[in-house]
């Protein structure tokens, strides 16, 4: 906890105090123009969103604001009505036919969603399964890895989050803040290009937001291109290489966390920040 | 309502009061010393207690000595060639309708979960069908269904046959009862196992598909032992109900433990009590059976979802006597 803010990191390019990213920089994951809406509820409203490779995006917003709709259409849990996002330079969920995006099969889908990290509010661990095999599964089943070798993975993987220990529990006999330590080191064994955090601790009790967060930026240090929805604005402030304010299906404004948080040029983000910090 | 809040517990406690509760006022400046609460005294619950035992006592002696149940002759029937012959029957046709009453219930309640209107629509029509005509008239109407239906042919929808079977060879006595039986079975077991899916967390799908696995492997693997949970007792109670309704199959001219039982009494009229005893006592040994694989089946699933596993009955026992062996050793302490 004793690195300052900014300089800590070890990644991402020096030109990333300006907001827009060079053309010719690599692109880890864009979201085009991205619609949702259910029925007349418009809840993403033209999203637009380029994020290079390492690079630690944290999204803010208040609640309804369509902010866990852009990471579930990010890895196709939903489907965009308008628009589309790809993740190293593959389109997600959709083929392109000329001008036109056929929609992919379900199997399809299923293999981009291996590239695609995904954390939980809620954990979602399988509770019939031993924290090893939670870890274990994903690699096995989609046919990267033997069992012997996901099984080494995993318990590297428990180890980088401290839970080297606890490999034959059950994630019931585990405290919120170890289940969601197992959570990310499930996401990580599929060794995703984007791994993205869905209020990774909303749910947890305040004493362990800390070791949970301490996960996350151990990730963020090493370069892993991150996007992550919370109201910890103190953590987006450390660990973000950009901050995403979004309301009403929209993105009010973006820039470095010191831009956006210190000095928002939008009363919508002045007004937020009031009400969270 | 204008008692204060503790009337309605001193209410449940006034009873015991008078004999229990005798702490002289003077003693209450006094400060406490912790010490063990005194258990509660039930005096009424011990009078209901030797009532009940009483009865039971009165109808066992009933059932041993009245002469009407003639246990000698159940003793010479209980493991007759016949009997045992009618129990395997039985018990095959309970286990092959089991089996297939169950994946044809996964895979009713598979399309009634799915996205096409179409799947959704016949399964529903098939469970309702199947719940609304009674077992007896299915099994006796597929008994007919060779007079209706020569031959069984396997082609082209309304175009020529490839395979043509006759269908009275098919047909054999205990292939309809087991057809009939599964029939129904897997109407049963469709919202048994529907009901056990929808159980199952939407979060627990939605991790699944996150981290991409493959469908196939996120149903067996993710989402059906889970759902298998709350499964296990409803089918087992099921099966249950399956085990008493082969008895049915009699009509199809099967004779199972039932039919066995049925025949014998008709041709020894002497003997039909202690041979319907037989029955009753050999269904007893039957449904105690499928309720002891249930407690292990359900403490198998129970894995994970429960922080410690629901306790033996030996571990129960074991740990009952410990209780009470301490509870007497308080007692005479005190």
């Amino acid at each position: 906890m004793s690195t300052a803010p900014a300089p800590g990191k070890t990644a991402p390019a020096p030109g990333k105090t300006a907001p827009a990213p060079e053309k010719t920089a690599p692109v880890a994951l864009e979201v085009h123009d991205v619609h949702k809406w259910y029925g007349a509820h418009r809840v993403l409203d033209g999203i637009d969103l380029t994020i290079r490779p390492g690079e630690v995006t944290v999204i803010l917003g208040p609640s309804g604001s369509g902010k866990s709709t852009l990471l579930r259409v990010i890895n196709h849990l939903e489907k965009p009505e308008i628009g589309h996002v790809s993740v190293g330079g593959e389109l997600i969920g959709v083929k392109r036919h000329g001008d036109r995006l056929k929609e992919l099969g379900e199997r399809a889908i299923l293999a981009q969603r291996g590239r695609i990290g995904f954390v939980f509010q809620n954990f979602n661990l399988f509770p019939h399964l031993t924290v090893l095999d939670n870890v274990a599964a994903a690699p096995v089943a989609t046919g990267r890895l033997s069992k012997p070798a996901a099984r080494e993975l995993a318990r590297e993987l428990l180890d980088r989050v401290g839970l080297g220990d606890r490999t034959g529990s059950y994630p019931r006999q585990l405290s919120g803040g170890q289940q969601q330590r197992v959570a990310i080191a499930r996401a990580l064994a599929l060794r995703p290009g984007v791994i993205l955090f869905d209020e990774p601790t909303s749910a947890l009790d305040p004493e362990l937001v800390g070791e949970v967060l301490a996960v996350i930026k151990d990730l963020a240090t090493s370069g892993t291109t991150l996007v992550i929805v919370t109201h910890e604005i103190g953590f987006a402030r450390e660990v973000a290489d950009r901050v995403v304010f979004i309301d009403g299906g929209r993105i009010v404004e973006q820039g470095p966390p010191g831009q956006v948080l210190d000095q928002p040029r939008h009363e919508r983000t002045r007004d937020f920040l009031r009400k969270v910090l | 309502m204008s008692e204060p809040p503790g009337a309605a517990v001193s209410l449940a406690e006034s009873e015991s009061k008078n004999e229990n509760e005798a702490p002289p006022a003077d003693t209450s400046s006094r400060p406490l010393t912790a010490q063990r609460v005194q258990p509660l005294r039930r005096p009424g619950r011990w009078i209901v207690t030797a009532v009940v035992l009483v009865l039971v006592a009165q109808i066992l002696h009933g059932l041993v000595t009245n002469p009407f149940y003639q246990w000698d002759r159940f003793r010479y029937w209980f493991l007759r060639p016949t009997v045992l012959d009618g129990l395997v029957v039985t018990l095959e046709v309970t286990a092959l309708s089991a089996v297939l009453g169950l994946v044809g219930g996964i895979l009713l309640a598979l399309a009634r979960l799915s996205g096409s209107p179409v799947l959704r629509a016949v399964s529903w029509t098939y469970t309702w069908l199947l719940r609304s005509v009674p077992l007896i008239v299915v099994l006796i109407f597929l008994y007919n269904f060779s007079a209706l239906y020569k031959t069984l042919s396997l082609g082209v929808p309304f175009g020529p046959a490839f395979v043509t079977f006759d269908e009275s060879r098919l047909a054999t006595d205990m292939a309809i009862a087991v057809i009939g039986l599964s029939l129904n079975e897997a109407a049963y077991a469709a919202e048994v196992v529907r009901g056990g899916l929808l159980s199952v967390d939407q979060g627990q799908h939605e991790a699944a598909a996150a981290l991409g696995l493959p469908q196939g492997y996120q149903f067996r693997r993710i989402v059906f032992p889970q759902a298998l949970r709350s499964i296990t007792p409803n089918y087992v109670n099921q099966l249950i109900g399956l085990v008493k309704s082969t008895s049915l199959v009699f009509y199809v001219s099967l004779l199972d433990l039932f039919g066995t039982v049925q025949s014998m009494g008709s041709t020894y009229p002497g003997d039909v009590v202690p041979l319907l005893l037989v029955a009753t006592v050999w269904y007893l040994i039957l449904t105690s059976a499928v309720s002891v694989v249930q407690f292990y089946v359900e403490r198998y699933y129970a894995r994970g979802a429960t922080r410690t596993l629901p306790p033996t009955p030996v571990q129960k026992a074991r740990a009952g006597l410990a209780g009470l062996r301490a509870r007497l050793r308080r007692e005479a302490a005190v």
